[in-house]
């Protein structure tokens, strides 16, 4: 099931490319960034069956990652949106020039 | 999971849930309401712990509903809540159409040259056998096979993913704390 | 080592005498040059007249008038009252001037002088040049010019008439400009005109010899547009410049193919390399093509003639010195000093011969219908100078240079005739404040009354020029005449074939359009005779009671120059009329051009029995008295009406007087499309879009606009680091998946 593993798993993660291409709302960003986690964690998994156990650990180490980064990252959004008052990506540009 | 070959059934259900996992996708992106983009993607999420299972990661599949769909969704929808942004009414907040038709072209681009690159032979003598790993749960259970590199081999990374979760959690709450006005 | 001596019989022989000296020649006017030019950079500067309400501005004709002829006060500051006119305010150095400028020349003759005298006592007859070098200019491998300074023969000639008349000229000159507030400025060019005209004939190859040919085109612009505030005048200037260097492109090509060929470019050298080269060849002829290009040019031919007529912009005695006597002949003595090449090239021969005879016809009927007293004589140059250039064509080398030498005697004296009417002219009508054209012969008329010298010494250079005996005109274009006949019967030339035409036809042809000239000739000079001199007065009233002689400083050289005119036939009398010593000239240039000379005639000189000779020369005789005689009688200078009042010509007098409308013929073929081409293609295509908009305006465009992506990069948005991030990730996975 390899092959249709990684199909699934490249379909997903572009998606989730495109819905960080396209959205401006941040919170929805960031669970696109979720899901392209999650894709790739669909790869891993599926490699795991064929090359041996690393891969699930690998996963775990993602996954743990993972929930460290959006713990951060929404209190970040949180910070954001006392600011700014917004999520909207497009009004936050204080980095701009 | 089966001996030897897929059989029909296991086929038939790793297609559903795989194809429910995109449908899924694909809505999750497109809502205008957060609270509905974060149910879509909890139902992904857990569409994929099913495609672990089948995958022969039980652990893993448990993992993911419980840490993934449990835990970090929730804390989405609860930022979410908190901030009071569950409106669709305030976010038509995509691009215009010709950012998403570029998007799409970009994606599509990508996915055909991950296919092209996906298309490489895999050599057999780096894989195992099939169902080895079926064979490693019968004999140790779920969740040997994956502590025991955990606690040996990836010692070094199991630590300092400890000392990250320590880092993330005093980040997030001194990100989080409101400003005093004093000082 | 500064100063050596080519070593040769002659060197030796020479050695010890004034030929030493040869380099203090056109030294001395340089040192003229550089000490009026000093003058004349540091006092005050006037570059026209100084009173800008006398300048002509009623004036149609364009680009022919002199505006000033230095007849008036320079009066410093605008505004002038036209009673200072009396009081000359001349230019504070102008003592200085007067003794430096004429006295450099003076010195420069008499040095010429004892040189020609000593060389022909020791070396007259000598084979081999007299050959100085003072440093290696030139030293590039293959290549290797010297900075040398040749004496032969032919140099000796063309050195005593340059420096001879030029010195005349000079003395003149101090007359004519001293009321002109450029005075040091006007003699410190003229003195740089007479160095680069010695460095021309002087030199000992090619090289040397172009850079007094640029020098003098050079000095020609100088001097024609000398009074440049007038916008005409400088206009000449740049013509006769411009059009000079289309011949110059001509003279540099051929350069080009002879060292490319034979390696070398001095003289001698050549001389000798052209022992192994077959007559008739293609490429000698080619390479002589290209040379009479550059005489083209420089002497005023067909189809580079048109900067002569407004060459007449500039002073007078410029036009004596430049344009009658010295620069314009530069061309033919070009043909003689190469005539080692012209002699193995019938056919390039030929070609000069029949561009020097339709030159001289052309010329001279478009003299017929000129009322300028200046421009007349222009044509009459150019005229003149076809028929040198049949002569050295020819094959009469010796015939050419007798040319030559006469034709500035009294070309020169009726240019500085003229110079003196004019200059009684400007006196009346700038005593009357009038502004009438001085210089045209409508407004003049039995001048003979008020200016006899004048009158009388330009009567025997008309005589000369029309070719009556026993004048000098009449030997030399005698000579011509008859070498061209002689050639027709039997020679190289008449074997040869013209653009498919046998050259003994075309000899003829052309020995009688040298006739037909030789008549136009005494009925054009006749005519300016009779409408200046003779005849009722047409200067008006109040204008007549000034008019007078000029002062003797002016008629002084017109005396000496009469008296040449007069006996100037005696260098080369023909052997029908052994009155003297026959044919000096020609044998005195025989060691250097004869060999070249017997090559085209075939090994024989040429001969005609004396009754045929007789026949001929009577023949021409006779036509220059009965033009003469036809000018006299049916002109009638009592019709004649001043400029103001003369009614525009019709019909074909129209055309000759507006030059066959040949200046206009060229502007629309020529001149108006390279503008064309340069405006529109050159300018406003490559260097203001291309370069200036493309490149330079591109490159900041360019800049500019990778500035602003990079800003556009920089929005301080996630959303667009997200897509860059994106786009890399594509483009680095291409990169892969494309390998």
């Amino acid at each position: 099931m390899l092959a249709e593993s990684l199909f699934f798993s490249a379909v997903l993660f572009v998606i989730g490319v495109v819905g960080v291409l396209t959205r401006r709302n941040a919170i929805i960003v960031f669970m696109c960034v979720e899901l392209m986690l999650n894709a790739v964690n669909l790869a891993f998994v599926a490699f795991a069956q064929v090359y041996g156990v690393a891969g699930q650990v690998f996963v775990f180490f993602v996954m743990t990652v993972a929930a460290a980064e959006a713990a951060v990252g929404l209190a970040i959004i949180i910070a954001l949106f006392r600011h700014n008052q917004t999520v909207n990506l497009q009004q936050i540009n204080l980095l701009k020039g | 999971m089966p001996k030897g070959d897929f059989s029909l059934v296991y086929t038939f259900h790793f297609y559903l849930f795989g194809l429910i996992a995109i449908v899924s996708a694909l809505l999750f992106v497109t809502r205008k309401s957060p609270v509905a983009a974060v149910l879509w993607l909890v139902t992904t999420m857990f569409c994929l712990a099913a495609l672990y299972v089948l995958l022969d990661a039980q652990f893993i599949g448990a993992i993911q509903v419980i840490v993934y769909a449990g835990a970090i969704m929730v804390v989405f929808l609860f930022v979410i809540m908190l901030l009071n942004l569950g409106h669709p009414s305030e976010l038509a907040d995509a691009r215009g159409a010709g950012w998403k038709l570029a998007a799409g072209a970009v994606g599509i681009a990508l996915l055909a040259e991950v296919f092209t690159l996906t298309r490489a032979k895999i050599p057999d003598r780096l894989s195992l056998p099939p169902g080895s790993g079926a064979q490693d749960i019968v004999r140790e259970g779920a969740i040997a096979p994956i502590a025991r590199p955990l606690f040996t081999e990836y010692l070094l990374a199991f630590e300092l993913t400890s000392v990250l979760l320590l880092a993330a959690i005093v980040g997030a709450v001194v990100l989080g704390r409101r400003r005093q006005d004093a000082s | 080592m500064l100063l050596q001596n080519v070593q040769s019989s002659a060197s030796q022989a020479l050695a010890g005498t004034a030929t030493q000296w040869l380099w203090v020649v056109p030294l001395l006017p340089l040192a003229g040059f550089v000490i009026n030019g000093v003058l004349a950079l540091i006092a005050p500067t006037h570059f026209g007249p100084a009173d800008p309400a006398l300048a002509h501005a009623d004036d149609a004709t364009h680009a022919t008038h002199e505006a000033h002829d230095g007849a008036h006060g320079a009066d410093v500051g605008a505004g002038a009252e036209h009673d200072h006119a009396d009081v000359a305010a001349r230019h504070r150095f102008a003592g200085i001037t007067s003794f430096v400028g004429p006295a450099v020349l003076i010195l420069s003759f008499l040095l010429s002088a004892v040189i020609f005298w000593q060389y022909k006592s020791v070396a007259g007859d000598s084979h081999e040049p007299f050959i100085q070098t003072y440093f290696m200019w030139i030293p590039a491998g293959d290549l290797q010019v010297s900075a040398s300074l040749m004496l032969d023969q032919l140099s000796l000639v063309m050195l005593l008439v340059v420096t001879g008349v030029g010195a005349l000229i000079h003395i003149f000159s101090v007359g004519y400009m001293r009321e002109d507030p450029g005075y040091p400025r006007y003699f410190a060019y003229l003195n740089l005109f007479v160095f680069f005209m010695l460095v021309l004939v002087l030199g000992a190859n090619y090289p040397v010899m172009f850079v007094g040919w640029e020098g003098v085109g050079l000095c020609s612009y100088l001097l024609i547009g000398f009074w440049f505030s007038d916008k005409a005048n400088a206009d000449a200037g740049k013509k006769a410049f411009i059009v000079n260097r289309i011949g110059d492109f001509g003279f540099l090509v051929a350069m080009f193919m002879l060292f490319a060929n034979f390696g070398t470019l001095d003289f001698d050298g050549l001389q000798a390399a052209m022992n192994g080269v077959t007559a008739g060849g293609a490429l000698v002829t080619t390479i002589c093509l290209f040379l009479f290009l550059g005489c083209t040019g420089k002497s005023a031919q067909i189809p580079l003639y048109v900067w002569l007529p407004d060459a007449m912009a500039g002073p007078t005695p410029v036009s004596a010195l430049i344009h009658a006597a010295t620069m314009v002949t530069a061309g033919v003595y070009l043909i003689a000093r190469s005539h080692f090449l012209f002699a193995l090239a019938p056919v390039a021969s030929l070609t000069v011969v029949v561009i020097g005879a339709l030159t001289a016809i052309f010329a001279a009927t478009i003299g017929l219908k000129q009322w300028d007293i200046k421009k007349v004589l222009a044509y009459s140059t150019v005229s003149q100078l076809g028929y040198m250039f049949v002569g050295v064509g020819a094959g009469a080398y010796g015939a050419g240079i007798f040319h030559l030498v006469t034709h500035s005697f009294f070309k020169a004296l009726l240019f500085l005739g003229s110079g003196s009417v004019i200059y009684a002219m400007h006196r009346a009508y700038h005593a009357t404040h009038s502004h009438d054209d001085a210089q045209d012969m409508r407004n003049m008329g039995g001048l003979r009354r008020f200016t006899p010298v004048t009158f009388g010494l330009m009567w025997i250079a008309t005589l000369a020029i029309a070719g009556i005996p026993p004048f000098a005109g009449f030997f030399s274009k005698d000579e011509i005449l008859a070498a061209v006949f002689a050639r027709a019967r039997e020679s190289a030339l008449a074997d040869a074939r013209w653009l498919g035409i046998p050259g003994n036809f075309v000899l003829y042809a052309c020995y009688v359009l040298g006739l037909a000239a030789a008549l136009l000739t005494a009925i054009y000079m006749t005519r300016m005779m009779l409408y200046t001199f003779h005849g009722p007065n047409r200067t008006g009233e109040k204008e007549r009671e000034h008019l007078r002689e000029a002062p003797w400083v002016m008629t002084g050289p017109l005396v000496v120059l009469g008296i040449l005119s007069a006996i100037g036939g005696w260098l080369n009398l023909p052997e029908f009329l052994p009155i003297g010593p026959v044919g000096t000239l020609e044998h005195w240039l025989d060691p250097v051009v004869g060999t070249s000379a017997l090559r085209l005639t075939k090994g024989v000189a040429p001969e005609i029995a004396p009754s045929l000779e007789y026949a001929l020369v009577g023949a021409a005789v006779a036509i220059a008295v009965i033009g003469m005689w036809i000018a006299w009688s049916r002109l009638k200078p009592e019709v004649l009406v001043p400029k103001a009042q003369a009614k525009p010509e019709e019909g074909f007098e129209r055309v000759l007087e507006h030059k066959y409308y040949v200046d206009e013929l060229y502007d629309d073929t020529i001149v108006r499309p390279t503008y064309s081409v340069s405006r529109n293609l050159l300018w406003r295509g490559i260097d203001v879009g291309l370069i200036d908009g493309l490149m330079v305006n591109g490159s900041a465009w360019f800049a500019r606009g990778v500035g602003w992506i990079g800003s556009a990069l920089q929005s301080g948005q996630v959303g667009t680091y997200a897509w860059v991030l994106v786009l890399g990730v594509l483009a680095v996975v291409s990169a892969v998946t494309l390998r």
